[in-house]
């Protein structure tokens, strides 16, 4: 089975490459940009779909994202 | 005094670390592949700096959880000193020995320069040598230095002199909050910072400004042994 995890900044953490980034859409004339934030995407194909919700979940506390700066959104797709 | 130096895949500076505890300490660390679970006995572990499994994921993430650090954690547990330079102290900050977290700098640029410490603690086992407010010249060379904790973690930090080191002299590389260049853990036996001492402890390096951070180690582990 397949799911997508979501690994996004927390508010209030600074985030230069969404600001860089934000500077270059507003350089190529998108007007109207109030803020970027960038973020990870990960695509885990598991080989059964058994409480395939909490081991996400867990791989996400262990390794995927660091909570002291980011947040985790477990999407799972089915196979 | 007995010291290991731990080597991941990508990190570039265990030569320069080995030749600074070398020569303050007279001993060769040894040097210890992350894939080995049991630390040999030693009184110092050290983390060096580089760029551990490419940087990938988030710097310092995969070596955090290698094999070798459950003992590296059990070891700063019991008292053992760990120090964490560059990468290694993107990796202590990682596995939880540390609080907070190393980010890009906010010039999103890869900065090679040297800095101006202020060493704000001196009543550690890694900054005994150093005079109280001495402002030390040190080198910097990192992309993701910025130090990032909420205010409550910062205030502690601060409040428990576990800041240890702060770039002065406006030299903050990497905008660092309240520019942090180096931490102490709660028990006073770990310390992390992102310059890099080890890039002055020979005359040859063009300065002598690191060497008593690893003259501190050294005096202070033979006082133990004594």
């Amino acid at each position: 089975m397949k799911a997508r995890i979501f690994v996004t900044l927390k508010d209030g953490v600074l985030d230069p490459q969404g600001l860089a980034i934000q500077g270059a859409l507003a350089a190529l004339g998108f007007s109207g940009v109030e803020s970027v934030r960038q973020g990870k995407v990960f695509e885990i194909e598991l080989a059964d779909s058994r409480d395939a919700e909490t081991r996400l979940r867990a791989m996400c506390e262990k390794l995927l994202a660091n909570t002291v700066i980011e947040n985790y959104r477990v999407e799972v797709l089915g196979s | 005094m007995k010291s290991a130096v731990i080597l991941f895949p990508g990190t570039n500076r265990e030569r320069d670390m080995a030749a600074a505890l070398k020569c303050a300490t007279g001993a060769e660390p040894k040097i210890v592949w992350h894939g080995e679970t049991t630390l040999p006995d030693v009184d110092l572990i050290v983390l060096p700096g580089g760029f551990s499994f490419g940087d990938y994921l988030r710097s310092g993430a995969i070596a955090a959880r290698s094999p070798v650090m459950p003992d590296v954690v059990k070891r700063a547990g019991e008292g053992t000193l760990v120090l964490g330079v560059c990468n290694g102290f993107q990796t202590l900050c990682e596995v939880g020995l540390l609080p907070g977290i190393l980010m890009r700098n906010t010039s999103l640029k890869f900065v090679c320069r040297e800095v101006k410490l202020e060493v704000v603690n001196t009543q550690t086992p890694f900054t005994r040598a150093y005079r109280p407010r001495q402002v030390i010249r040190c080198p910097v060379a990192h992309a993701d230095g910025c130090y990032f904790a909420d205010d409550e973690t910062l205030d502690r930090l601060e409040n428990e002199g576990r800041v240890v080191f702060r770039y002065a002299e406006n030299t903050n590389p990497n905008g660092s909050r309240r520019d942090i260049a180096g931490i102490l853990n709660e028990r006073g036996n770990v310390l992390g910072m992102m310059p890099h001492p080890e890039d002055l402890t020979d005359v040859a390096h063009g300065g002598l400004d690191g060497l008593p951070l690893f003259e501190s180690l050294a005096a202070g582990l033979m006082e133990k042994a004594a």
